[in-house]
């Protein structure tokens, strides 16, 4: 079945839990080739995400409540994290438009349009070490899952599964962009907290796609 | 972690209205959007200079706001730069008609921050220009790394700008003399002991009593190189000779030698390190005509130090030398 606004703001309460379980591990992961604060960052914009939208209209649509994610990300996270996740939200609320329900090409539309926002922002490539390795390997799955016919839950969970291997995949890479770029050699064996991040959100949001799709 | 805080959460707000209320002849603080700026505020037809980054860093940026240096400074959470609100909100208080001039250290967050804000502010009215201070040599510029980062030298960058706008320059002139300032400075330091970030109450790396790390930034981020403690003098010789190599500076140039503690390291030490510095210059024929030794951009708690060079002319001179009236840096009026 189509998504529609009750995704979006599933999506944002499991974004919400998932980040703030996972606030330690990712300022871990930060401290190890970064500065420690990638999960406090996130965790407090996403806590501002949550008091935002606990006064969203329900008859907004999925783009209007991605813009509030985004609007609300970019003036309250600051870092890195804070322009390129805000860009990736806001350019996802334009590819969806106006429209109320979201079928499978939409959700792919969406995650595209996040993605390529994310590169025109941090101007990374995929082995930069970056959360660019956790969403272009999404993108390319939610797009094959749509071309075979999947349901956008489904497509949903195709991309979080490969944005899982993706931040994985980041573990082995030298970085060529960010903090850890400083590092050389050095940043090799530690998971990119960008990547991990990413994964996380897009867990979530296949997460919730398949409860609302249970829903009904 | 063993610190004078009420609650981590807390630190950048109340650290900063401690600020406020210690300099009122000097800044006002507006907390939300929080910002610092000049006490008077903005001056009709002079050039606003603002810059920030994240806290931990004290006193940069907030230090140096007041005659001659900063028209405001927006301070980040720790660690973490601002957000494009905050910046925009300073920018529109410091234009006194002649435009804002930001000041950014080359961090991929600060970057990102004032590009947005910069542009939101342009949409307001307010002509703005930035200029990126990139001055350690202790990362490769390659289209492999995020870049030079900006450390210590943003002080001379901010001094020299600043007294250019106090003097009534124009927008481009002030920016061209801040490009300028960057462009004949180089830095590098190095760490002892790492700071602890307070909402992470850890370190942000750990080193063991005898290792040292070579080529930090001031975010906590670990260097290029970790080697054996050696004698204070060697650790110099090793700092000092990317800086010379890179601009490059050689016999006849005239100097400002600048060394910064990290926050942890007590003036005692700072003084053998400048001794080293100023011996290896004499050695080389460069002239040491400006000085500046002491906690202006610091890593927390972190132990250690970083060496600024910067080639002066008789415009850097005059400009350094014109008078100034901030919180950590006066003189002259």
């Amino acid at each position: 079945m189509n998504l529609g606004i009750s995704w979006v703001t599933a999506w944002v309460e499991d974004t919400v839990e998932v980040v703030s379980k996972n606030r330690v591990r990712l300022i871990e992961l930060d401290r190890e080739i970064g500065d420690g604060d990638h999960g406090e960052n996130l965790d407090r914009g996403f806590t501002a995400v949550k008091a935002k939208f606990a006064a969203l209209d329900p008859a907004s649509t999925p783009g209007a409540a991605l813009k509030l994610v985004a609007t609300t990300l970019i003036s309250t996270v600051g870092g890195a994290s804070g322009p390129l996740l805000g860009t990736a939200y806001l350019k996802g609320a334009q590819a969806v438009g106006d429209a109320t329900e979201l079928d499978s090409d939409a959700v792919v539309a969406l995650l595209t349009a996040a993605r390529d926002g994310v590169v025109l922002r941090g101007k990374a490539a995929v082995g930069d070490k970056t959360m660019i390795d956790a969403w272009t390997p999404a993108v390319d799955a939610a797009a094959s899952a749509a071309a075979g016919g999947a349901s956008p839950a489904a497509v949903l969970r195709a991309a979080a599964d490969a944005a899982a291997e993706g931040a994985v995949s980041t573990e082995p890479l030298v970085a060529h962009k960010g903090r850890a770029s400083y590092l050389g050699d050095r940043a090799i064996g530690h998971r990119d907290p960008g990547a991990e991040s990413s994964s996380l959100i897009l867990a979530a949001a296949a997460d919730a796609a398949e409860a609302t799709e249970g829903q009904s | 972690m063993k610190k004078l805080i009420n609650d981590p959460k807390n630190v950048v707000d109340e650290s900063v209205e401690g600020f406020g209320l210690a300099h009122p002849d000097l800044v006002r603080v507006t907390p939300d959007p929080l910002f610092v700026a000049r006490a008077g505020g903005a001056e009709q037809g002079r050039v606003g200079i603002v810059s920030g980054g994240g806290s931990g860093h004290e006193p940069l940026h907030a230090g140096f706001v007041g005659f001659g240096m900063l028209s405001a400074a927006v301070p980040g959470p720790v660690f973490t730069s601002p957000t494009p609100d905050p910046i925009v909100a300073a920018t529109v208080a410091s234009d006194g008609g002649a435009g804002v001039l930001h000041i950014v250290k080359n961090y991929t967050g600060d970057v990102l921050n004032f590009e947005t804000a910069a542009d939101l502010a342009d949409a307001e009215g307010v002509r703005v220009v930035s200029v990126i201070v990139d001055d350690d040599v202790a990362v490769k510029d390659s289209l492999y790394t995020a870049g030079r980062r900006g450390v210590a030298g943003t002080v001379v960058v901010e001094k020299v700008a600043g007294a250019a706008a106090q003097r009534g320059d124009d927008l481009d002139e002030v920016a061209r003399i801040a490009t300028k300032a960057n462009s004949v400075t180089r830095s590098m330091g190095v760490a002892l002991a790492a700071g602890i970030v307070p909402h992470a109450g850890e370190p942000s790396f750990t080193l063991a009593e005898d290792e040292i790390e070579i080529g930090i930034g001031i975010h906590g981020e670990p260097g290029r190189e970790r080697i054996a403690l050696e004698p204070v003098d060697r650790i110099v010789d090793r700092i000092l000779a990317p800086i010379l190599e890179d601009l490059p500076f050689s016999s006849g140039d005239k100097v400002l030698l600048f060394v910064n503690g990290m926050g942890g390291t007590p003036l005692v030490e700072l003084y053998i390190v400048f001794r080293r510095a100023s011996q290896i210059f004499a050695e080389k024929g460069i002239e040491v005509t400006r000085t500046l030794v002491g906690d202006y951009v610091t890593s927390l708690e972190m132990q250690g130090a970083s060496i600024t060079v910067t080639k002066l002319d008789d415009e850097l001179t005059e400009l350094w030398d014109a008078p100034v009236e901030t919180a950590a840096l006066r003189w002259g009026r």
